[in-house]
């Protein structure tokens, strides 16, 4: 068998090196790829687009995909699955060589790569696609593609491709050298780039302004509009500023809601709260393997799945914890500090010998990535979701504590225990759902946080200290609190953070808190009332 | 290292099943059998000095399981001066004066003979003045900022001028796409300061004006990446081709990373050049949205030579998990632990004074090919690579410099250091001589 397959080898060495022998004496378009060299390969992807070769979209639709290898004896094929197909004539290939390596990429050859697509794109007979490959035209404003971007404009009919359209022709005009008696044409593209009005046009224009080339007119025109464009993008960015700020305040927010009822509500300091969200991130993840492993076509919903699953999960362990270490402390808030410690110590540790210390990749869904431009303000998705999220979590609490009997047994307790275990409350059972309540909350925080932070034993740590702050902040067993001070302080922390740095604005944050609750020791909104001890 | 070629050629071929060449590896191997005889005698003790627990514990216990490897191995080959190698292992854990105690208990009471170790450069400096006062050697396996040159320690990890200056040349090359400006974001310690401040300097040098250089410090464990990162696009926004270098460490790479893709900013827009992210960090990220960033490093994985193959192999073997990846560190420790063996083999005893002296000049060769070799002023020789991510979470190199290049203890892009060399060989002996004035200024590192 060995020798017979060496034998077959042999055969397809010597085939190949026939084959390359005929193809060096010609260099035809393809053999580009099979250089090695960079910018040969970008020369190649650009020069196969303009030259209208019928394998050109196979070709870099290959390369994009990575599926374009290469044998370094000569020959480039596409491979589809375990088959392969030449490259230069579409046709399937029997013998395939031993040495294949897929074509070589760099940065400089995906953006090639990507204007070559939208190229192909602008032929698109969907207005979405041609819109998207007319952004990407104009993003990328590269000279060589005036003529496409011409061609293209005279036959588009849909208005917002075509106003995509003409800004790119702008961009692409002005990012071409000055040519003589182009002075209107020029002035009519920064007019044109003005109105997009965005950081590209900006960078553009910028330079425009700068340039010894251009005609004073156009260098004044253009200086003109960066500075309106500036003042523009000012406005926005305080909109933008105050995204950032509601986002950053919404994860805050889902991540002292649970620390709310336990410590707000219980009187527990739970220093394990953080690690209830690790775990609730870890389930997550479970979660998604699982769901890969066995319906895959779930795949893109698992995070959803994941709410539920990390909320039980969290809550039957906050309902273990209460039962075999909390309730023995209650009234003693320092020991259930100390306690609730070790426990963190010990929840990390076992996490770590289960899963690794490193990180682990929890996926976001593609629904759940990119952003939203509304005007100039940049609205991050999976930013979004979260603080849709949190207010959804932060109602269904609300309801729960305001229009459950549970919620009303669980304020009557912690207003009066005595009195409550009087009128018939078994005051142990509520303790444990409450406690149960407040870790599933932290679950729920660990789904979120999976989106944007990273999953690792230590990711408690990093939240426990921020989440303490917003209760203590907003007042100790007041949920409006809770969300005034989340808000406030995300908002207050991303107003700072441009102008003084993130490591200042994280100080200054701290240093604002402790003088506030030096003069409010209750905090924003304090509880009122007989049952507060004083 | 010759004794372990034949021996993992011959696992790897065995399975292949090819009778012949079997015999015949075989044949050659058993002359090294008979060598390898079963070590006698005291054992030398190698400390290692990783936290295994706390915020390091995530890179460093790697670099423990390394050295247990790179051990065990070195006995399966006879020991070293026929007596076998025992692995001493403390956890330091994460805290800086704990590195010293445990450093001071590796060398007094357990009296090993050498200590791989730290992670952190700030770990490095606590241990430092143990290793000076008890005559120690350390051999410290991480790329650093440099302006430290030690007598008791070996550098096996990357100088400045073995990392971030290639890397900020690539970003300026035609190649790596004609940079102008430059946004120099970290985390907020020394290493990515004193880094930023050579780069600074060195970008100056190259004709970039102080406006095209932005520096942005945040908190350790930053997870709130959005304004910086749309600082970093509205930076970009004044017409010149504009690259991020980071120093951003360990666990804030991840929501970085991930804000970078969100805000739409790809590697093809503006380029992200990191120092610290590794295939190790890489294990731990959904790729997708990274495809195209940069890091500079001395090895990856990918990396394709036989003996990096080699390497992998007995990684995956002695792990047990054919998943877990090999990074630079990891090489570091490879080059500098048979540099040592290499040392007290040829000084034919363990004393530090006599291997100290005979490290300096000593040959290894890399697993990425070429071969490093140990300078007087305890710093190697090293190819510097430029890698791309890909989908799959390995780098493939785009760049490399042409040769291996000599690392510098002393920045000659930091106006103080700039006179400064180190050189443990006679007959300057001094570990930053002033080349101007022509004299050493003792035993002061900064």
């Amino acid at each position: 068998m060995c020798r017979f397959s060496q034998f077959l080898w042999a055969g397809v060495v010597c085939l190949l090196l026939a084959f390359s022998g005929v193809r060096g004496a010609a260099a035809d378009e393809f053999s580009g790829l099979e250089s090695g060299q960079f910018n040969t390969i970008a020369d190649t992807v650009s020069a196969m687009v303009a030259s209208g070769n019928p394998q050109a979209g196979a070709v870099i639709d290959a390369l994009e995909k990575r599926h374009l290898v290469y044998s370094p004896a000569g020959g480039v094929f596409i491979r589809a699955g375990t088959t392969y197909v030449d490259a230069r004539t579409g046709q399937s290939v029997q013998n395939i060589p031993a040495d294949l390596k897929p074509v070589r990429m760099n940065n400089h050859v995906r953006q090639v790569l990507a204007s070559a697509t939208a190229e192909l794109e602008l032929l698109s007979p969907e207005d979405a696609v041609r819109l998207k490959a007319a952004t990407q035209m104009y993003a990328q404003h590269n000279p060589a593609m005036l003529p496409v971007i011409h061609h293209a404009l005279e036959r588009e009919k849909n208005s917002h491709v075509r106003l995509k359209l003409e800004q790119a022709n702008a961009a692409t005009m002005l990012a071409q050298p000055v040519q003589p008696g182009q002075e209107a044409t020029r002035l009519a593209a920064v007019k044109t780039l003005g109105s997009a009005g965005d950081l590209e046009a900006r960078g553009l224009l910028a330079v425009v302004a700068a340039s010894d080339h251009e005609t004073p007119e156009v260098r004044k025109a253009a200086a003109k509009t960066v500075s309106s464009i500036d003042l523009k993008q000012r406005v926005w960015s305080v909109l933008q500023n105050a995204f950032y700020g509601l986002s950053y305040g919404s994860v805050l927010l889902l991540a002292a809601t649970g620390l709310a009822i336990t410590f707000g509500v219980m009187g527990v300091i739970n220093m394990a709260h953080g690690e209830l969200m690790m775990i609730g991130a870890y389930t997550t993840w479970l979660v998604q393997q699982g769901i890969r492993a066995t319906v895959p076509w779930l795949e893109p919903v698992s995070l959803l799945v994941a709410i539920p699953v990390a909320f039980c999960v969290c809550g039957l362990l906050g309902i273990l914890i209460e039962r075999g270490l909390i309730r023995f402390l209650y009234g003693r808030p320092l020991e259930t500090l100390l306690a609730t410690w070790g426990l963190s110590l010990i929840l990390q540790q076992a996490i770590r010998s289960i899963f690794g210390p490193t990180n682990i990749a929890v996926i976001t869904p593609a629904w759940l990535s990119g952003s939203w431009m509304l005007g100039s303000v940049d609205i991050t998705l999976n930013r979004l979701a979260i603080f849709v999220f949190a207010f959804l979590v932060l109602g269904a609490l609300m309801l729960v504590m305001r229009k459950t009997s549970l919620g009303l047994e669980m304020r009557a307790v912690t207003q009066n225990r005595r009195m409550a275990a009087l009128m018939g409350i078994r005051t142990p059972r509520v303790d444990a759902l409450a406690f149960g309540l407040g870790a599933g909350l932290a679950g729920l925080a660990g789904v979120a946080v999976s989106q944007i932070d990273n999953v690792s034993p230590n990711l408690g740590q990093s939240y426990i200290i921020d989440s303490f702050m917003v209760v203590v902040f907003g007042g100790v067993g007041n949920l409006w609190g809770t969300l005034a001070a989340a808000m406030t302080l995300g908002m207050g922390g991303k107003i700072l953070e441009p102008t003084i740095g993130a490591v200042s604005a994280k100080i200054a944050i701290l240093v604002l808190v402790i003088l506030y609750i030096q003069r409010h020791p209750r905090g924003m909104f304090p509880v009122r009332g007989r049952g507060v001890e004083s | 290292m010759s004794d372990i070629l034949p021996k993992f050629s011959r696992r790897a071929f065995g399975r292949l099943a090819l009778a012949s060449s079997v015999a015949a590896i075989g044949a050659a191997y058993r002359p090294g059998q008979a060598l390898a005889a079963a070590p006698t005698g005291q054992p030398i003790k190698v400390g290692i000095l990783h936290s295994l627990s706390g915020t390091m514990a995530i890179s460093e216990t790697t670099l423990k399981d390394v050295m247990l490897m790179l051990i065990a191995e070195q006995n399966r080959k006879g020991g070293l001066l026929g007596r076998p190698l025992e692995p001493v292992i403390v956890d330091p854990a994460s805290n800086w004066p704990l590195f010293a105690e445990k450093a001071r208990q590796l060398l007094s009471v357990d009296k090993v003979d050498a200590v791989f170790g730290c992670w952190t450069s700030v770990s490095r400096k606590s241990v430092l003045p143990v290793f000076e006062e008890l005559n120690g050697i350390l051999f410290y396996p991480v790329q650093y900022e440099g302006q430290e040159c030690s007598r008791n320690i070996f550098y096996t990890g990357a100088a400045p001028n073995q990392q971030a200056i290639p890397a900020v040349d690539y970003l300026l090359s035609e190649e790596g796409g004609n940079a102008k400006r430059f946004a120099l974001v970290g985390t907020d310690y020394v290493y990515p300061r004193t880094t930023n401040q050579i780069l600074a300097n060195y970008l100056k040098s190259k004709g970039i004006k102080d406006e095209d250089i932005m520096v942005n410090y945040t908190p350790f464990g930053q997870s709130d990446w959005q304004t910086i990162v749309s600082q970093i696009k509205a930076f970009g926004a004044a017409g010149k081709k504009t690259a991020v270098v980071s120093t951003i460490n360990g666990d804030a790479n991840v929501p970085f990373y991930k804000e970078l893709g969100n805000q739409g900013v790809s590697a093809t827009d503006i380029p992200v050049m990191a120092f610290s992210v590794g295939e190790e960090e890489l294990a731990g990220m959904d790729t997708t949205s990274l495809v195209g960033q940069l890091a500079a490093w001395n090895y990856f994985e990918s990396i394709d030579t036989p003996e990096n193959k080699l390497f992998i192999k007995q990684w995956h073997e002695f792990t047990k998990n054919p998943k877990r990846t090999t990074n630079d560190p990891m090489e570091a420790h490879y080059i500098g632990f048979n540099m040592w063996v290499q040392a007290v083999t040829k000084a034919g005893t363990t004393d530090h004074d006599k291997v100290i002296d005979t490290m300096i000049g000593i040959r290894q060769p890399n697993l990425t090919g070429g071969v490093a070799q140990m300078l007087p002023n305890h710093h190697l020789t090293k190819p510097v690579y430029i890698g791309e991510i890909q989908e799959d979470g390995q780098f493939s190199v785009v760049w490399k410099t042409p040769s291996t290049i000599a690392g510098q203890a002393w920045s000659p892009w930091v106006p103080e250091t700039k006179n400064l060399i180190g050189d443990w060989s006679k007959p300057i002996s001094c570990g930053n001589y002033n080349t101007a004035t022509k004299t050493c200024i003792g035993k002061k590192h900064v």
